[in-house]
């Protein structure tokens, strides 16, 4: 896998044009600024007061009026995913590992997962805040339950997806179960493991946000709460546009870690 | 003695009530030999195949493989099937390899000898037409090509059965022809038995030595016949009367085994 990148590709890229502007690649940069100025004229003919929705101007104010209690708990929520999400990595591929291994075990503990699944997180930071006490274990913990899923379901099924002629091939030869996991299953489920991950780094920051909000003194969930509980809405609204950009930033990260481990996924059809 | 006996042998899908795939089998598959299994869809030729490689194990009769009774995977095999199932994330050479990992008596020896393996593959990957090919991915190769090296895979440890389940049945006619004449080099080159299950009558006229009929489920063999055309044998012979007549035979044959089920 390591000498992936080194694959030149067959067919001769086009020659582009000097000096033309590549729209694609400017579109995020120009969609977002479109909707910031749209925002801003919306709210400045309409009148809306500052307290119910403020504009975009406002809120880059409140961020560097605020700069350093956003910095602090920015970093704390932050942490606070990140480590959860961790967590959940490690877990997710034990368990989906475990749980694809075998038939039996997939259907054993499937509808437990998904029940587990179906429980709102949010109805669990109590039961945390009485086992752990208020503050930044809670925030993992919520964090780590939220986001493990995905990585367990999507790590299984790429196990329980091996076709079977593949699976005949090597068992002819006298492979064990081990090997054939170790050959082929773990392989075959990386690029369904790392698709996931996309998914449960955006969950793991509704984990942490949630119990923040509810049981912490710190991070941005709190930050917002207590701004909101001061009429600050500015403040709040800047708590979101950081929750934002720290989401992007880790969805990129994410789908760069993606495309560089399993850049062989997208160039093949995994059934061919 | 026969490289592979099977004597009598039934096999059935789920169950005591389920599906009777092959009822009274019989087949002998001399050392070195190419035999073509054809017959309706459905006959069972691919339970054949389990059978003979030791995944399935029959409920009734026996099943001999190089003086062994079959009663768990045997690893003198290789196999191929019409999907190349080629892992995308090896390249060529590391999936050609793939089996050597596997079996018992090269995986230990592999990684000390690893530049005897891979001057092993590259004569094979040379043999099919693939010569530099190896460090290509899968997806970069065509799908006649994934197909060659798929035969590599299944040649690489020297079985001494190489099972090959409908492998050209997705190719075009071009391909199929060449690598017709892979198969026949191979088999003329390498002291290997080779078990061929094809849909395509020309194909198993044109490559066996004996080409078994079977019957429509549950599958037993109905007729096995000599292919009296000398070796080596040139596309050219697709062309003559005495092998149409053969190929014609047979699709008779296969037409009544169809309106008798």
């Amino acid at each position: 896998m390591s000498n992936i990148e080194t694959v030149t590709p067959q067919v001769a890229l086009p020659q582009r044009e000097p000096f033309r502007i590549n729209w694609i690649r400017l579109a995020p940069l120009l969609y977002t600024i479109g909707l910031f100025v749209i925002w801003e004229i919306g709210v400045r003919i309409s009148g809306l007061p500052h307290t119910i929705l403020p504009t975009p101007s406002r809120i880059f104010e409140a961020i560097v009026q605020y700069w350093s209690p956003i910095w602090k708990n920015s970093l704390q929520t932050l942490y606070t995913t990140v480590l959860g999400f961790i967590i959940a990595v490690v877990a997710g591929l034990g368990i989906g590992l475990f749980i694809g291994w075998s038939k039996t075990i997939y259907a054993g503990l499937y509808p437990i997962m998904i029940g587990f699944n179906a429980i709102p997180k949010v109805a669990l930071v109590p039961i945390l805040v009485i086992w752990f006490g208020i503050g930044t274990v809670p925030a993992v913990l919520t964090a780590f339950l939220i986001s493990f899923f995905p990585i367990v379901v999507n790590v299984a099924t790429g196990l329980a997806t091996i076709e079977p002629e593949t699976e005949d091939v090597l068992r002819a030869l006298g492979a064990k179960k081990l090997d054939i996991m170790l050959k082929v299953g773990i392989p075959r489920s990386m690029p369904y493991f790392f698709g996931s991950l996309k998914v449960a780094i955006t969950l793991a920051f509704v984990g942490s946000v949630v119990s923040e909000t509810v049981a912490s003194n710190n991070g941005l969930g709190n930050m917002m709460a207590s701004a909101q509980s001061n009429f600050n809405v500015p403040l709040v609204f800047a708590g979101l546009l950081m929750l934002a950009v720290e989401g992007i930033a880790m969805y990129a990260l994410m789908a760069w870690l993606e495309k560089r481990m399993t850049g062989w996924a997208h160039r093949s059809t995994m059934s061919n | 003695m026969a490289l592979v006996t099977i004597d009598n042998v039934d096999m059935r899908y789920g169950g005591p009530t389920g599906t009777l795939a092959v009822s009274g089998l019989n087949l002998r598959i001399e050392r070195g030999e190419f035999v073509a299994v054809v017959g309706p869809s459905g006959c069972g030729k691919s339970t054949l195949m389990k059978l003979t490689t030791g995944l399935h194990i029959p409920q009734a009769g026996t099943v001999i493989v190089a003086d062994q009774e079959v009663t768990k995977p045997v690893s003198i095999v290789g196999m191929a099937f019409q999907n190349p199932t080629m892992l995308p994330w090896r390249t060529t050479l590391e999936n050609i390899l793939l089996p050597l990992e596997i079996v018992e008596r090269h995986r230990h020896r592999l990684r000390a000898h690893k530049a005897e393996y891979v001057a092993k593959a590259e004569a094979l990957l040379e043999t099919v037409g693939l010569k530099g090919f190896g460090d290509k991915f899968p997806w970069q190769l065509s799908g006649g090509m994934q197909q060659r090296a798929n035969l590599c895979r299944a040649l690489i440890h020297e079985p001494e059965l190489l099972m090959l389940d409908e492998p050209f049945g997705a190719l075009d006619a071009f391909t199929r022809e060449e690598l017709w004449c892979v198969i026949r080099d191979l088999h003329a080159s390498q002291d290997v038995t080779i078990v061929l299950v094809t849909h395509d009558l020309r194909e198993s006229v044109f490559l066996a030595d004996k080409v078994v009929v079977m019957s429509a489920r549950p599958g037993r063999v109905i007729s096995e016949h000599m292919v009296p055309f000398e070796r080596p044998r040139q596309l050219e012979i697709l062309y003559e009367p005495a092998f149409n007549d053969m190929v014609q035979r047979l699709h008779g044959e296969i037409a009544t085994a169809r309106a008798a089920a």
